[in-house]
C-alpha cells in the first residue's frame, strides 16, 4: 500500500504545474494500483463465496447420470415443468396486480397533498423490510381460519371465506410484499415528471384518461417496467411465504426445497436453482436493457 | 408542488378511498397480528382480556434466536462497511464499464434467489470442517445478500458529491491518501453510510430465503424461529414473536424514512 500511495502522491495533479491543459485532469490519488487494492477484498470474498460456490452449483446440476442433459431432463418432467409453469404465471399476475395497484396510489400520493400524507406514505411503505415468513403470517391474519376476511364473510353471507393456505394466499402475500416497494419507485419517477407537459395536454383539450394514457403513463414507463422486474423476479424466487402458509403449494422455490430436503435429490435441487436464478435475473437484466440505464432495483 | 388541491373532483375522492383501502390492507393484519400477540385468549377475542404471557413465553423460548439475530446483523454491518465502503469509493472514482460490470456482478446475489445462493454454498462449503454448524454460515450469507446494498447507497452520495475536486484540495494541502480518505471522503458520505447501515441491519434481521437452508437447530435466527413458530404453535406465541420482531426492524425502517426526506430536495 505504502508504496501505491508515494506514486500516487509523484503523479498527483495538485502538485505537477501543468494542471489544466485540455486533457482529463487525474484525481487526487487516482492511482489504479490503490483502487485496486481498495476493491480487493469485496472481490476476494465475492469469487469464493458467490462465483465459485455458484459455478459448482451449475457443475452439480449436470453431476448426474445424464450430464448436461440433467438440465432438460428436469424440465421435461411433468412435475418440475408443472411447477413452473405455475411460478411463472403467478409472478406475472402479481407484477400486473401489484403496478395497478401501486400506479394508482402513487401517483394519487405525489398529486395531492392533505392532511395526514406524510403518514399515509410512512404506513404505505413501512412493510417494505417484512421477511417472506412474516408475510406469509400477515396473509393468515387477513385469509386464515381466524382471519379477518373469513369473519366478514361469514358475518355477511354465513360461509367462511378462507384462501390463505392455497395459490390465492400466495397471491395476496406477494402484492402486499410489492406494494410498499413499487410505490416508492412510482413516487420517485411521478415527482420528476414535467407538469407543463400535463397542462400542454390538458389545455389542447384532452380528457384525464387521455393525458394519463399519453403523458403519464409513457413518462413513468421506465419506472415501472424496472419495479415490474423486481416484483416478477422476487414473486419467482421468493420462498418464506409459500413455506408458511403450505408447504404443498406447487411453486418453484418449494419444489427446489423438497427435492433438496424431502426427496435429497441434490443434482435435480442444483439444475432447478440454476433455471430459477437464470430466469430472475435474465427479468431483472432486460428490464434494465429496456429501461435504459437508469433502472435500479428498488432497494 | 403545482397540485390541484382546490379541484377536488369525485375522482380526487375515489383515488383517496382506493390509496385508502389499500393502506389498510397493509396495516390492518399488522395491528391484528400485534393485539393477538397480547390477548389472552385470540379465539375469545379481545374480552378475554390483554396480556404479556406470550410475549414473556416467547422471550423464553426464543430469546436465543433473537440473541442470534442481533449478533450476525452486527457482524454483518461491521463486514460490509469494511468491504463496502473502499469498494464504493474504487467504483466511484473510476466510473465506466468496468465499474458498471461490477456493481452488475455485486448485485447477482440480490437477483439470484436467496434459495439457490444457500444450496451453492452448501455443496461448496458445507462439508468444510465446522462451518455448516457455525452461525458463521449465515453471517457468509447475510453479507453477501447484502453488500450491494451498502456499495449503492454510499456510491449513490459519492456519486453526488464531487470527490474529486474536494481530495484535490486536501492532497495540495499535503495530505496523504489515508488522511483524505478519513477526514474528507468518510465525512462527506456520513449520509450514504448511514442509510446503507440501516438497510444492511434491517435485511439482515428479516433475511429468511437463504437463512432457513443455512441454519442448523444450534443456530436460528429471528425469522427462522418465526417460521417454526408459525407452524406449530398456538396464534398467539406467533403474533407475540411477530411483536418482538416489528420492535426490533421498526426503529430501523423509521430512520430510513426520515433519512430519505431530508435527501429529497423538494420535501
Amino acid at each position: 500500500m505504502s508504496a501505491c500511495t508515494g506514486i500516487a502522491a509523484t503523479r498527483s495533479p495538485a502538485r505537477s504545474p501543468v494542471r489544466s491543459r485540455g486533457r482529463p485532469s487525474s484525481p487526487a490519488g487516482h492511482a489504479p494500483l490503490r483502487l485496486a487494492a481498495l476493491l480487493a477484498p469485496a472481490a476476494a470474498v465475492f469469487a469464493a463465496f458467490f462465483l465459485l460456490p455458484l459455478v459448482r452449483l451449475i457443475a452439480i446440476g449436470a453431476g448426474g447420470a445424464e450430464g448436461w442433459g440433467a438440465y432438460l431432463a428436469t424440465l421435461t418432467d411433468p412435475g418440475h415443468l408443472d411447477s413452473l409453469v405455475s411460478t411463472l404465471a403467478l409472478s406475472a399476475g402479481v407484477t400486473v396486480a401489484t403496478l395497478a395497484i401501486a400506479t394508482v396510489a402513487g401517483l394519487f400520493l405525489v398529486r395531492h397533498r392533505f392532511p395526514g400524507h406524510a403518514l399515509l406514505v410512512a404506513l404505505l411503505t413501512f412493510p417494505l423490510a417484512f421477511p417472506g415468513a412474516v408475510i406469509g403470517f400477515m396473509v393468515i391474519m387477513l385469509a386464515g381460519r381466524q382471519g379477518l376476511i373469513g369473519t366478514v364473510t361469514q358475518a355477511l353471507t354465513g360461509g367462511r371465506l378462507v384462501f390463505a393456505y392455497s395459490m390465492a394466499g400466495l397471491f395476496l402475500g406477494y402484492v402486499y410484499f410489492s406494494i410498499p416497494r413499487v410505490i416508492l419507485t412510482v413516487m420517485a419517477a411521478a415527482e420528476k415528471l414535467d407538469p407543463r407537459l400535463e397542462e400542454a395536454a390538458r389545455s389542447l383539450g384532452a380528457p384525464p384518461w387521455r393525458v394519463a394514457a399519453d403523458v403519464i403513463l409513457p413518462a413513468l414507463k421506465p419506472a415501472l417496467i424496472s419495479a415490474g422486474a423486481l416484483c416478477f423476479a422476487t414473486a419467482m424466487g421468493a420462498f418464506g411465504t409459500a413455506f408458511t402458509l403450505a408447504t404443498r403449494i406447487n411453486v418453484l422455490p418449494m419444489t427446489i426445497y423438497t427435492e433438496f430436503t424431502l426427496q435429497a435429490n441434490i443434482a435435480a435441487a442444483a439444475a432447478l436453482s440454476v433455471l430459477l436464478g437464470l430466469i430472475t435475473w435474465a427479468a431483472l437484466a432486460l428490464a434494465r436493457s429496456a429501461a435504459g440505464g437508469s433502472v435500479a432495483a428498488a432497494g | 408542488m403545482t397540485t390541484l388541491s382546490n379541484r377536488r373532483g369525485w375522482g380526487f375522492w375515489l383515488q383517496l378511498g382506493f390509496t385508502l383501502l389499500v393502506c389498510a390492507l397493509m396495516t390492518v393484519p399488522v395491528v391484528m397480528s400485534m393485539l393477538a400477540g397480547l390477548t389472552a385468549n385470540y379465539f375469545v377475542g379481545l374480552k378475554s382480556g390483554l396480556t404479556l404471557r406470550w410475549v414473556e413465553e416467547v422471550w423464553r423460548v426464543y430469546a436465543g434466536t433473537i440473541l442470534l439475530s442481533l449478533q450476525v446483523a452486527v457482524a454483518c454491518l461491521a463486514c460490509t462497511l469494511a468491504l463496502g465502503v473502499p469498494t464504493a469509493y474504487a467504483l466511484a472514482r473510476r466510473p465506466g464499464r468496468f465499474a458498471r460490470l461490477a456493481e452488475e456482478l455485486l448485485m447477482m446475489p440480490v437477483a439470484i434467489p436467496g434459495l439457490a445462493t444457500a444450496l451453492a454454498l452448501i455443496v461448496t462449503y458445507g462439508g468444510i470442517g465446522d462451518l455448516r454448524s457455525s452461525w458463521l454460515f449465515i453471517l457468509i450469507g447475510h453479507v453477501l445478500f447484502t453488500l450491494p446494498f451498502m456499495v449503492r447507497a454510499v456510491l449513490a452520495v459519492m456519486a453526488s458529491t464531487d470527490l474529486k475536486t474536494l481530495e484535490e484540495g486536501a492532497a495540495s494541502l499535503g495530505a496523504g491518501f489515508l488522511r483524505r480518505f478519513l477526514t474528507i471522503v468518510l465525512p462527506n458520505c456520513r449520509s450514504g453510510i448511514l442509510a446503507g447501515s440501516l438497510m444492511v441491519l434491517t435485511l439482515s434481521v428479516g433475511e429468511f430465503n437463504l437463512t432457513w437452508l443455512l441454519h442448523t437447530p444450534l443456530t436460528k435466527t429471528l425469522p427462522v424461529g418465526l417460521a417454526d413458530a408459525y407452524a406449530s404453535l398456538r396464534i398467539e406465541i406467533g403474533s407475540a414473536y411477530t411483536l418482538l420482531f416489528f420492535l426490533m426492524i421498526v426503529p430501523g425502517l423509521i430512520l430510513l424514512q426520515a433519512l430519505a426526506r431530508r435527501g429529497r430536495p423538494d420535501a
